[in-house]
């Protein structure tokens, strides 16, 4: 595709939960936890509130469609003000200087006085019904064209457990939000910024790592389209896919804007009830359903089952909005006879809607309720395909279609959070932040520094036990040693499905330190890993793998094989050495260094012969 | 500049545009275009433009002549409210277009009739404030209101409930409600407070009582006898809570089913009176470890005192002479305890004995700021002496329990 020829412009928002002590607006600790070891469960309701102006912000009013009851899982590790039965506690400031030290790094200006900000959002995931959010600093630069827009730092939400269930111990983890400008115009450009903020933020030291904890939202247009959030994207690498197939959607959905406007296409006020029609149908859904809705969409034939997406159609869009209502799904006669639905039946239902063959009818089933909300909303969408894209905020599917989730939500949602007073950001709180090495930067000085192949310096600068790396080598560890022990041996571990991952930085630390003196030998660490990870104290991981051998012992064990051996190895000669070696290191594996168990080893059949 | 004028900013090195809002010392804030506020030093705005006046239409309310008719008295709680998104600000609602508007599913349990004696946060309600409350709600009982919702502040809402038990005889519902949660949150529990309330209102109740969360959870609410209740938490939803008997009845969310106990008082039990009389120069002392006997002299002009005692209605010996001078003055001195749970009991122990000898009313188990409330009144009603030890030792209103039962 030309996206230059398409005026694809496109940004993203970047949401990264900090590593802090506590939370940003009570003094929990910022752990996840299972949900067995939940100690409570409270239920609520939310609603919108009315705006001054008596109006209910869109992307709130959407989420209410259906009036909806919440349950939250409490923890020892969660307290009143997740629960929104306690006023908030003052801004975390950790977190504050983390944030400013990203926009330090990005060149940020800092607003002079912050104002913590509750954005309405009542789809159950905040339990007071709003994401408390300050604006920290603004206008910054990534690369050469690219300009940041604001940086922001907010809760992180309650985690979802099933649907309307949501676990507390998520809520309130600080949260960076990083706008940029819609500066990108080409899929990888949208990968490349996006990957350069995620190295800024790791450069802190001071950023949750792993699963779920740095997400990205995609926004994007092109020309005479319309402004797309997709939400939720978690991998960097699937962000040009994401792109290229929304500018694919926006794309198709002008086409068959056009196509219905060429044909005039038209759309009704309301749908009609056709329950009457699928009494005897063997479609299951609709035997069922204690009412079913229909509607014309005149000249619409063949455009709601036109492909938009890999496996998404206009069709799905409709869909998309009548499951706010509680229904699963629509049928359409593009997609029809299919479902149990029989050609005679289309037919009936074509004559009951006066449809002609130009046209396309929609239905709905569901109770009473349900199918006339969710025809409404179907129209509402067939119309807006008439005029084009609507702007909406939507969710990322696997493979890196998306899903229609709710109108962009307005300014209208923001009020101010009153309970935390606005917070002034000195001149001296800026001056007095010493400004991380960027992993980048690090990289390059690992391999000129210690003679680390390039490649394996950017491993090590961008992984997490950085910091673990350069208090090793500071100590006096040979480089090689950590790198490899760290990049190699923990790798190949949890490659093998042992989860090193509970290790602390100082275990492997004190084990390093040990390698190096000569009291644990270097071959011993996948077995004391091992150990360790199998839920055995350092002490113990060691001492399992057995004591150390001295060059004495082994040249004991050694000369004891050796003689035992004695005829084969005058047979073989030299090329004994390979065979013994191998029975030799079935003794002493882990205990010795196998260099030394090598020299041992030829001296001593050096002697025989 | 005044609030809802464009300005323009430049809190980075490019300008933007945004509403201001206010200043103070010299900041600025200014609500940008994305809807976030920020302070920005006020030298740096610039004025664009006058703020528009935003006029709103209102939807039309209007009321089921079919349906009950119920009286909301407004006192300051915020039963609903609005906030201005441009500024922050939070208006309180108080008639009954405005308050159906914001809880729309009253209007499908009755009619409304609203007033407002007066508008204060209820940490400034005084006494005198209970008297107007008292005639406000006799008017509207003697004028046919199926059943009353007060709503209050929650700070001092037992006080108040309180003081209207002891000067009124209801037939009908009177239900104060509050919420713990501002009402412009979508979680607020005034929703669900309110409509539990006016189910109360129109239950077979007959007494005054509150009506809030009776737990965490948007489930329950309980409805707490006016003299039994208490705040016992700062901010959490269940924080009224019965000391020494069970709510009088519980009702259930969404579907407001009312449940009332075997021991609540029911509709049309009283015919409607007022005694409206208080006597304010009452005072509540705590005592503790380390109190100087001088303290007493501050309460010399009081006529009436409550102390919360230690354990089962103590103080130190050392302030027994003070307490008899204030008795001997011709102050009503009443012993409650701190513990709160329990009755007080100061024929047990020597110091206990001596406080009686002294002239010292126990207050039985009357939680100490129901013994205030109903001290004021009772000094309101008589000045003698015998028949005021008689009144606060009696159970007038449910507030003294004749036994402890087991369990509670």
């Amino acid at each position: 595709m030309d996206y230059e020829a398409l005026g694809l412009r496109a940004g993203i928002e970047i949401h990264q939960q900090l590593n802090t002590e506590e939370k940003l607006f009570c003094r929990c600790p910022t752990t996840l936890r299972n949900i067995e070891e939940r100690n409570g469960e409270i239920q609520r309701y939310l609603r919108a509130t009315v705006s001054e102006m008596g109006t209910i912000d869109r992307a709130a009013e959407e989420e209410m469609k259906q009036m909806r009851f919440f349950r939250y899982y409490t923890y020892d590790s969660t307290c009143l003000i997740e629960d929104d039965d306690e006023p908030p506690a003052p801004m975390n400031p950790e977190a504050l200087r983390i944030t400013l030290t990203i926009a330090k790094l990005l060149s940020m200006t800092p607003i002079r006085q912050v104002h913590t900000m509750r954005k309405m959002v009542i789809d159950g995931s905040n339990t007071t019904g709003f994401q408390r959010t300050a604006l920290i600093a603004v206008e910054g630069a990534v690369g050469e064209n690219c300009q940041i827009e604001s940086i922001c730092l907010e809760e992180e939400a309650a985690q979802r457990v099933t649907d309307a269930t949501f676990s507390l111990d998520r809520l309130g983890i600080p949260l960076v939000e990083i706008t940029t400008a819609p500066c990108m115009h080409t899929p990888e450009e949208v990968r490349d910024v996006a990957a350069y903020i995620g190295m800024i933020l790791r450069s802190t030291g001071r950023v949750k790592r792993g699963l779920g904890t740095i997400r990205q939202d995609v926004n994007i247009s092109i020309r005479d389209g319309a402004r797309i959030e997709i939400k939720g994207v978690q991998e960097l690498d699937l962000i040009p896919e994401v792109v290229s197939r929304e500018v694919q959607r926006q794309v198709h959905l002008l086409a068959i804007r056009d196509e219905l406007n060429d044909r005039g296409a038209t759309v009704p006020e309301d749908g009609i009830d056709i329950t009457d029609l699928f009494q005897a149908t063997k479609s299951s859904i609709l035997k069922k359903a204690q009412c079913i809705m229909g509607a014309t969409l005149t000249g619409f034939a063949g455009m709601v089952g036109r492909e938009i997406q890999p496996d998404r159609r206009l069709g799905s869009e409709m869909s998309d909005y009548a499951k706010k209502c509680g229904v699963g799904g629509i049928f359409h006669t593009d997609e029809l006879p299919a479902y149990g639905v029989t050609e005679d039946e289309v037919a009936t239902l074509r004559e009951r809607c006066q449809a002609g063959p130009e046209d396309c009818v929609v239905i709905v089933s569901g109770s009473p309720d349900q199918a006339s909300c969710a025809i409404r909303l179907v129209l509402k969408r067939a119309r807006m395909a008439c005029e084009g894209i609507p702007e909406e905020t939507r969710k990322m599917l696997p493979e890196g279609s998306s899903a229609y989730m709710r109108p962009l939500p307005g300014a209208a949602r923001m009020y101010p959070e009153t309970d935390i007073l606005p917070l002034e950001i000195t001149s001296e709180m800026i001056d007095t932040i010493v400004l991380p090495e960027l992993l980048s930067e690090k990289a390059r000085r690992y391999a000129d520094e210690f003679g680390i192949d390039e490649a394996v310096a950017r491993q090590i600068a961008f992984s997490e036990r950085f910091t673990l790396f350069e208090e090793a080598v500071s100590t006096g560890i040979k480089p090689s040693l950590v790198a490899r022990t760290l990049f190699g041996t923990l790798r190949e571990l949890s490659r093998d499905g042992v989860d090193c991952g509970g290790i602390p930085d100082s275990e492997i630390l004190d084990l390093l330190k040990r390698v190096e003196d000569g009291s644990v030998a270097k071959e011993a660490m996948p077995d004391i890993l091992r150990a360790r990870a199998g839920g055995a104290d350092l002490e113990g991981a060691v001492a399992s793998v057995g004591p150390l051998f001295s060059v004495a012992d082994l040249e004991e064990i050694v000369w004891r094989i050796v003689r035992e051996r004695e005829a084969f190895i005058r047979e073989r000669g030299d090329a004994a050495l390979g065979p013994v070696m191998g029975v030799v290191m079935k003794e002493v594996r882990g205990r010795i260094d196998g260099q030394i168990v090598a020299d041992v080893l030829k001296r001593s059949i050096q002697k025989i012969l | 500049m005044k609030a809802g004028d464009r300005v323009r900013c430049s809190p980075g090195r490019e300008g933007t545009e945004g509403v201001f809002i206010a200043e103070r010392d010299g900041i600025a804030v200014v609500k940008l275009k994305s809807g976030y506020n920020i302070g920005v030093p006020a030298s740096d705005i610039e004025f664009i433009s006058s703020g528009e006046e935003m006029m709103m239409q209102p939807p039309s309310v209007t009321q089921n002549p079919d349906l009950p008719l119920f009286s909301i008295i407004s006192t300051g709680g915020t039963i609903a409210s609005r906030v201005d998104y441009r500024t922050g600000a939070v208006t309180s609602q108080s008639t009954a277009e405005e308050i159906i508007r914001a809880v729309p599913r009253l209007a499908t349990l009755g009619r409304y009739r609203t007033r407002q004696p007066f508008i204060t946060l209820s940490e400034n309600i005084q006494p005198s404030m209970w008297m107007d409350l008292a005639r406000s709600v006799y008017e509207e009982i003697t004028n046919g209101a199926r059943g009353i919702i007060v709503t209050h502040g929650t700070d001092t809402m037992a006080y108040s409930a309180s003081a209207l038990s002891f000067m009124l005889k209801n037939p009908v519902p009177v239900i104060f409600v509050g919420s713990q949660r501002s009402a412009d949150r979508p979680s607020s529990d005034n929703v669900m407070n309110t409509l539990c309330s006016v189910a109360a209102a129109d239950s077979d109740l007959g007494e005054v009582a509150v009506c809030m969360h009776a737990t965490q959870s948007d489930d329950i609410c309980a409805i707490h006898r006016a003299t039994r209740v208490r705040k016992m938490h700062t901010s959490r939803r269940d924080a009224f809570q019965s000391i020494g008997i069970p709510p009088i009845a519980t009702v259930s969310y969404p579907d407001l089913q009312v449940t009332p106990g075997p021991d609540a008082i029911r509709r049309a039990s009283d015919e409607p009176s007022l005694a409206d009389r208080l006597e304010e120069r009452c005072s509540l002392i705590s005592f503790h470890p380390g109190m100087s006997p001088a303290i007493l002299e501050g309460y010399r002009g009081c006529r009436g005192v409550v102390i919360t005692g230690t354990g089962l209605g103590h103080t130190s010996t050392e302030l027994i002479g003070g307490i008899r001078e204030l008795i001997e003055d011709g102050t009503t001195v009443i012993m409650t305890t701190q513990c709160l749970q329990g009755r007080v009991c100061d024929r047990v122990y020597d110091t206990g004995r001596d406080l009686m000898a002294a002239g010292v009313i126990g207050g039985e188990d009357m939680l100490p700021e129901i013994a205030l409330v109903k001290l004021m009144w009772v000094l309101g009603q008589t000045d003698d002496q015998e028949e005021i030890k008689r009144m606060m030792q009696a159970n007038l209103k449910g507030e003294i329990n004749r036994r402890s039962v087991h369990g509670l």
